[in-house]
């Protein structure tokens, strides 16, 4: 089970509240993780990267394990702590600007 | 009594205003979408119940809400949660907050890039929703100005949209350049006589029309005039900031131009300058009064620099003759010491026989007038910085 923490507003567009729990069929990547999130959450499609180019949005960052895995390619493998549950893959909203 | 619905975008959520046809003590509920930026909601004018909201983020993106019982409750239109995101042959579902720019050869001329402000070639990339523009005759079928600027357009309620890309593909779509606000499309009118017919702004590209129901666009910019650009008789780049009709006289159109107050007699084929005695003619918003097709509304800025009202006075300006002739409204507005600034989608006139008048400031203040402007007051003094606002006359 990937474990995955969200920013307040998206939490509040998918009407969750604390981590989100999901699963992940093969690799579990960037990419594979978040498929999964807007399977679950469609109103999260187009939040965290964009619908067409799958970009990340530019104020949003990925971490996990104490690691900034913004600029990792998608498909690269998460640690096997986000893999294994242990530790949660965590999307944050930039602090930027007042 | 009737009943007045005073619909606020700001930009840290959305506000409803509620009052009876008296329009003196205010209910006020919000905020909805606490922490994002409301640019624009508004409701049908067959459905009052069905209200339309942009939500956006900096952040997070382009959001659009739907409401069916006059804002109580709203919902994203597109796929619910736990839902599948895909039919069972795999073609996707609704997704209500995806705005993708038409590329297809099919329909006319697609662009890929606009001007930039270097003047070099810069992608079309879509930004927000700047204003929802309900149909006068479905409640489901909205349409959506968008920066970098489009017309989109949705005939389910909201959870698809699709360009009418006739408009950025009619020919000069290469040469729009964004405003200092960016490029926006933030305006539309649609005609009431002829629902073919449709107006739009855009900035800092000018005014197109369509009398085909969005197929096919033309400018109609001619007669003015900006100190940007030398060519008298240039098609595009103006810096319109809004557009206004009375439904009653849909061939007449007033314009808030980036400098200049301007009329149209003939849907836009050509303007005239009526910017008369006012003290400045930098400004945002325009509107007209619900009854009287000759009595327009605008709020003097005093500059492009200085984005305040001249004096420190938050002055309405009233023309009762279609322009030329204006009058200042200061009942029960600050006279003093007062540096808010209008922004062109933040006011809006309702249908009573006393025609209400209303206007939203930067400084977060919601003013009323029941008696088309001679007396104000403000109906909320503290709301965060106020992108638009529109008014509905219930039953």
């Amino acid at each position: 089970m990937i474990r995955v923490v969200l920013p307040f507003h998206l939490r509040t567009l998918a009407r969750v509240d604390g981590e989100v729990e999901l699963e992940v069929n093969g690799p579990v990547t960037q990419r594979s993780v978040l498929d999964a999130l807007e399977a679950r959450y469609p109103v999260l499609c187009g939040t965290i990267r964009d619908h067409v180019t799958q970009q990340r949005r530019a104020f949003v960052r990925f971490f996990a394990c104490e690691e900034d895995l913004s600029h990792e390619s998608p498909d690269t493998p998460l640690p096997e702590a986000v893999a294994s549950g242990a530790e949660p893959f965590i999307v944050i909203g930039a602090i930027a600007g007042g | 009594m009737s009943t007045v619905r005073v619909l606020v975008g700001t930009r840290k959520g959305a506000f409803i205003l509620t009052s009876d046809g008296k329009r003196e003590t205010w209910d006020v509920n919000g905020p909805h979408f606490g922490g994002w930026e409301i640019y624009h909601l508004k409701g049908s004018p067959v459905d009052s119940n069905r209200l339309y909201a942009s939500q956006s983020s900096g952040w997070y993106g382009q959001i659009i809400q739907r409401s069916n019982d006059g804002g109580k409750t709203w919902e994203q239109p597109g796929t619910k949660p736990s839902e599948p995101t895909t039919t069972p042959d795999g073609t996707p579902m609704g997704e209500s907050n995806k705005f993708v720019y038409d590329t297809s050869s099919g329909s006319g001329k697609p662009l890929t890039t606009h001007q930039w402000y270097d003047g070099t070639q810069h992608p079309w990339e879509f930004k927000r929703v700047w204003h929802l523009e309900p149909s006068l005759t479905d409640p489901d079928t909205v349409y959506a100005g968008v920066e970098d600027a489009a017309l989109f357009r949705s005939t389910d309620g909201g959870q698809t949209w699709q360009e009418l890309s006739g408009l950025r593909g009619h020919g000069s779509g290469a040469q729009w350049a964004p405003g200092a606000g960016g490029m926006c499309l933030h305006t539309i009118l649609l005609d009431p006589s002829n629902p073919e017919r449709i107006f739009i702004g855009i900035s800092a590209a000018g005014a197109f029309r369509t009398d085909d129901g969005g197929k096919t666009w033309r400018p109609i910019n001619r007669g003015l005039k900006s100190q940007y650009i030398p060519d008298p008789n240039a098609e595009i780049g103006f810096c319109v900031h809004r557009l206004a009709m009375n439904r009653s006289r849909p061939n007449v159109l007033f314009m808030q131009l980036h400098w200049d107050v301007m009329r149209s007699d003939n849907a836009g084929d050509s303007w005239r300058e009526v910017s008369g005695n006012l003290p400045t003619d930098f400004g945002f918003p325009i509107d007209v009064h619900a009854h009287e097709p000759n009595t327009v509304y605008v709020v003097p800025i005093k500059s492009d620099s200085e984005h305040y009202p001249p004096d420190g006075k938050l002055r309405v300006y009233r023309s009762r003759t279609g322009g030329d002739e204006w009058e200042a409204l200061t009942n029960g507005l600050p006279q003093r010491d007062c540096y808010v600034n209008v922004l062109r989608d933040a006011m809006a006139v309702d249908s009573l026989d006393s025609c209400g008048i209303y206007f939203g400031t930067s400084g977060g203040q919601v003013y009323a007038s029941a008696d088309a402007g001679d007396h104000w007051a403000p109906i909320v003094r503290d709301l965060p910085p106020v992108v638009s606002v529109e008014v509905q006359t219930l039953p």
